[in-house]
């Protein structure tokens, strides 16, 4: 017996100080999620502290100056889903569009180029786009809306909404994808079997099935487009403005966070703690997004039995 | 083995068939004629072609890439692999049960109708409702599920489920059935209850099965043909092929899984 | 069409409807890809010009009233055509070249930001006085467009002839040094331990659920964190390589731990099982068999979440690193701009002239971009092994 344990001894020793070490590093992923919380819950309680919580949620003015600051998020909001209905009225027709082709009727050669394209797409900084959405498709729409005797203005909640959608196609598409070649062929050779053809099995058959997947990838595109900050920072406006008329300027949630941080404000004014109101908010919507998108996705991989993904 | 004279008294003519997938040549001058109203079974040890084959007679094979298929496929008097012939209406005629019960995530129901109602065969009501009727009836499942036909397929145990598959295709009012090991994955207990349908189908319809299952294929099969590395090794009748294979591959193989 | 039994004319309307499907999908992919195309055609087009800036050949005398009243340096016509960032240099240069002292010489030096507008045909506010002086260096071959050297050896500057690239992209390197010393080793043990050593419980599942929903965090909200925790809590400065590196860390975190998990995981169960038919221990065979195997694809992952930080503006707009940074960062605790905050600068600058320095800073962050992503590819499919 003591043959064995003579040398296991000290490996073991060894062994559990370097697992010890692992999980400590695993546990850093959970330290940052609740520190990203406690770092917004707590200022964002300072701020309801000096300012009445049922203004914030109910308000439908914002506006901040030397003598009185009001913060009602109505407009913030209402600014925020619009842009964010633009972008998913974009992006989830395209998305869907582009993997309906590339798992359906893309050839493996033709899959070869379009995945490293959409790639590139996805990989563009959101910095570049808002750039190219204030230089070129804001007056593009200006143009475009004058040829029709209507105003529009140059930081117009469409042009960022067009630009968002396009940032999001990739993540719409490239799931979407992944979800419609991961329904059983069985499936489809069934449908095929019973004399249907290609377009009719596709909507009958193989879109149904992968329905939560769709759900989960516009979720999460949905998610990706409300917490977009640069596209908006640099191409919509900054003033808080309720309004339906998606031509108009409007801000958003975003947006005021990184406008109140990045003045010249004590950190402790009203005016800055009220961006870790608005994150919070947002934290809790992109989070509960993201759940609802996973249980999705789980729903559809538990009823085909599929363990990729 | 060539097809020689008149092939017109058989429901289905393969001639001088060839399949190539990519370099890999799979089906080597194929000849085969099949009986109207009898089962036909396919047999030979695994990667033969015996499964590409039956792939070949309702153009299943024209849903993957890089297939080329020559020859020709002979249904009722008419080559399916003609430009005039579209391969959507062929598996209208020629229907096929694979291997693994794959109903749709639907109902029984709806299992049944999807098809009916896109050819155009029933009207959504009554007319739809009698056709789940007689077809279940068919299938012999419908004393099981008659309480239950809005319940998802995919409830059912594993042979009930094939026996819905086979009630869906027999709903398209096909003339043929193919049948692609429909009970590998089944129990012996569901292996018999399909095997005793079969019988009562072949009254109705033109049954080809492919089945790696030997006594399988004694039992149920009028007619036998051997695969072997892509080519009809023999044929002949069930009774005969059995008892004196001429082919000396057909005897090692019989002999073989007969020990 | 009678001798044919499957003749079936419903179906002519049933395939048109299909061509529907078809062409829908189809027009998505196009507009998809033109866009792309046309993005990226407008990038270059608007970048180009940066390639060039104007050069102009004037007399400069290096007197002594030229070190207090550098605009004397040159002849009085020339004081708006010279770039007044080159002027305000010209004690500098007598400094170090106390020689020039007394001279003059003919030189190229760099042209203001208006007369290169000008030559370049874009927006400017010259005068009629000035356009025709340039017209007439013009016919005397004294003004011309050359090389833009100033963009890749300057640091940023709010004279826009005189705004380069160079502080911003020794910035990012430092801060995705930072970056990537925080995250890779993180990343790896935590893949390490989920995938060899954790056992199914809840505690296992819950690292699970919290790193993917760490992934759909948006990136703004880690600037809260980095400003209220790493700034405002530890004191860390501000604007610095070390507190954005920390930031994106976080951020570049769950990528890493994702990428790498898949690359154990496609290690094949029987290179374990050598190693424990050897006697070895479970942390041998992970450290010295799994882990090297591993590796190409823990690499290719890294190298996406990289690509992924380099690009990311947000959270280091809210820790402050969007500073006005001139001079080129020497270590990770001193003030810094990064590529992107650099562009989101530029884009908000009023002249002209930014326009097209932001584009070509866009034009450099994608190759870099584009080149990481080849690298990852080209690793992917080296190292690709099938078992």
């Amino acid at each position: 017996m003591s043959v064995f344990t003579l040398t296991n001894h000290r490996r073991s020793y060894k062994e559990k100080a370097i697992v010890t070490l692992l999980v400590v590093a695993s546990v850093i992923s959970i330290v940052t999620t609740i520190g990203i919380l406690f770092s917004i819950l707590f200022q964002a309680i300072e701020f309801f502290q000096l300012k009445s919580f049922w203004t914030f949620v109910t308000g439908t003015e914002w506006y901040v100056s030397k003598q009185e600051s009001v913060f009602g998020s109505v407009p913030i909001f209402a600014g925020t889903f619009m842009i964010t209905a633009i972008a998913l009225s974009v992006a989830i027709p395209v998305g869907l569009g582009n993997a309906i082709y590339m798992s359906e009727y893309a050839g493996s050669n033709v899959r070869k180029v379009l995945k490293p394209l959409l790639e590139i797409l996805a990989g563009i900084p959101t910095v570049v786009y808002g750039f190219f959405a204030a230089l070129t498709v804001a007056p593009a729409v200006v143009d475009l809306f004058a040829g029709f005797d209507i105003t529009a203005t140059y930081n117009s909640a469409l042009a960022c909404g067009i630009v968002m959608g396009v940032m999001i196609i990739p993540v719409i598409s490239s799931l979407s994808d992944d979800v419609l070649r991961a329904v059983p062929s069985a499936q489809r050779n069934a449908s095929y079997a019973l004399g249907m053809t290609h377009s009719e099995t596709i909507r009958n058959i193989v879109l149904p099935a992968a329905t939560p997947g769709i759900i989960s990838a516009s979720l999460l595109g949905f998610s990706k487009a409300i917490g977009e900050t640069m596209i908006v920072v640099m191409a919509a406006g900054l003033r808080p403005n309720l309004t339906w008329n998606p031509l108009e300027d409007m801000t958003t949630v975003t947006v005021r966070i990184v406008d109140s941080l990045v003045g010249d404000h004590a950190f402790d004014s009203p005016q800055t703690l009220s961006a870790f109101a608005l994150g919070l908010i947002l934290f809790v919507i992109t989070l509960a997004l993201n759940m609802v998108s996973v249980m999705q996705i789980r729903k559809f991989k538990a009823k085909y039995r599929i363990n990729t993904l | 083995m060539k097809l020689n004279g008149d092939t017109s008294q058989f429901k289905i003519v393969a001639e001088n068939l060839n399949l190539h997938y990519g370099d890999n040549h799979a089906l080597k001058a194929v000849d085969l004629a099949i009986n109207e109203r009898e089962i036909t079974a396919l047999i030979g040890p695994s990667g033969c072609g015996k499964s590409t084959f039956l792939r070949c007679l309702n153009r299943m094979n024209d849903l993957i890439d890089e297939v080329q298929i020559q020859g020709r496929v002979i249904v009722d008097g008419k080559n399916i692999y003609d430009k005039d012939v579209d391969e959507v209406a062929v598996r209208k005629r020629v229907g096929m049960v694979f291997q693994q019960p794959n109903p749709f995530p639907k109902s029984i129901f709806e299992n049944i109708t999807y098809a009916p109602l896109k050819h155009k065969l029933v009207k959504k009501g009554t007319e739809a409702e009698s056709l789940v009727e007689s077809s279940l009836k068919s299938a012999g499942l419908w004393s099981e599920v008659k309480d239950k036909l809005h319940s998802p397929g995919t409830s059912l145990s594993g042979g009930q489920q094939q026996r819905l598959c086979i009630a869906r295709t027999i709903a398209v009012k096909p003339t043929v059935i193919l049948m692609d090991e429909p009970t590998s994955a089944l129990d012996p207990i569901s292996t018999g209850v399909i095997e005793d349908l079969m019988m009562q189908l072949r009254e109705k319809f033109t049954i080809v099965i492919v089945t790696h299952n030997m006594q399988q294929a004694a039992r149920i099969s009028d007619a036998t043909a051997y695969f072997h590395l892509g080519e009809l090794v023999e044929t002949g009748t069930t009774e005969d092929l059995f008892a004196n294979p001429k082919e000396k591959l057909t005897q090692d193989y019989i002999r073989g899984r007969f020990g | 069409m009678s001798n044919n039994p499957f003749y079936d004319p419903s179906l002519k309307h049933r395939h048109r409807s299909a061509y529907m499907l078809k062409l829908l999908s189809r027009l998505s992919i196009l507009f998809t890809l033109g866009f792309l195309l046309f993005f990226l055609f407008d990038m270059v087009r608007t970048a180009l010009p940066a390639t060039w800036q104007a050069y102009v050949q004037v007399e400069v005398s290096y007197s002594e009233r030229a070190k207090k009243f550098t605009r004397t340096a040159v002849p009085k016509e020339y004081r708006k055509v010279v770039s007044r960032a080159w002027l305000r240099n010209i004690p500098r240069q007598m400094e170090e070249d106390p020689g020039l002292l007394g001279t003059t010489q003919l030189l190229w030096v760099l042209a203001d930001d208006q007369v290169d507008q000008y030559l370049k045909g874009h927006y400017h506010n010259l005068k009629e006085k000035e356009i025709a002086f340039i017209e007439r260096l013009k016919t005397e071959n004294t003004i011309k467009l050359d090389w833009n050297g100033v963009f890749f050896n300057n640091g940023d500057s709010k004279i826009p002839e005189y705004a380069g690239i160079r502080s911003a992209i020794v910035g990012s390197v430092l801060t995705m040094l930072v970056t990537m010393a925080i995250a890779f080793p993180i990343g790896v043990m935590t893949a390490v331990y989920l995938e060899e050593f954790a056992k199914d419980n809840a505690f296992t599942h819950f690292i699970e659920v919290n790193i993917n929903n760490l992934a759909a965090i948006p990136s703004i909200l880690f600037g809260l964190l980095g400003l209220s925790v790493f700034i405002n809590l530890f004191g860390l400065p501000r604007s610095t390589p070390l507190v954005g590196g920390m930031t994106l860390a976080l951020m570049t975190l769950p990528i890493i731990i994702v990428s790498a998990r898949a690359a154990l995981r496609s290690v094949p169960a029987s290179i374990r099982q050598a190693g424990y038919g050897l006697g070895l221990t479970k942390l041998d065979i992970v450290k010295d068999h799994v882990v090297p195997i591993a590796m190409p694809g823990i690499l290719t992952g890294s190298i996406i979440g990289l690509a992924q930080a380099i690009g990311e503006t947000a959270p280091l707009i809210i820790i402050g690193m969007i500073a006005f940074i001139p001079d080129t960062p020497q270590s990770i605790v001193e003030a810094a701009t990064v590529l992107p905050a650099q562009v989101f600068t530029w884009a908000g600058m009023p002249e002209r002239a930014y326009v097209e320095k932001t584009a070509a800073g866009i034009i450099v962050i994608l190759v870099i971009l584009i080149s990481l992503n080849a690298t990852a590819i080209y690793l992917r499919k080296k190292y690709e092994t099938k078992w």
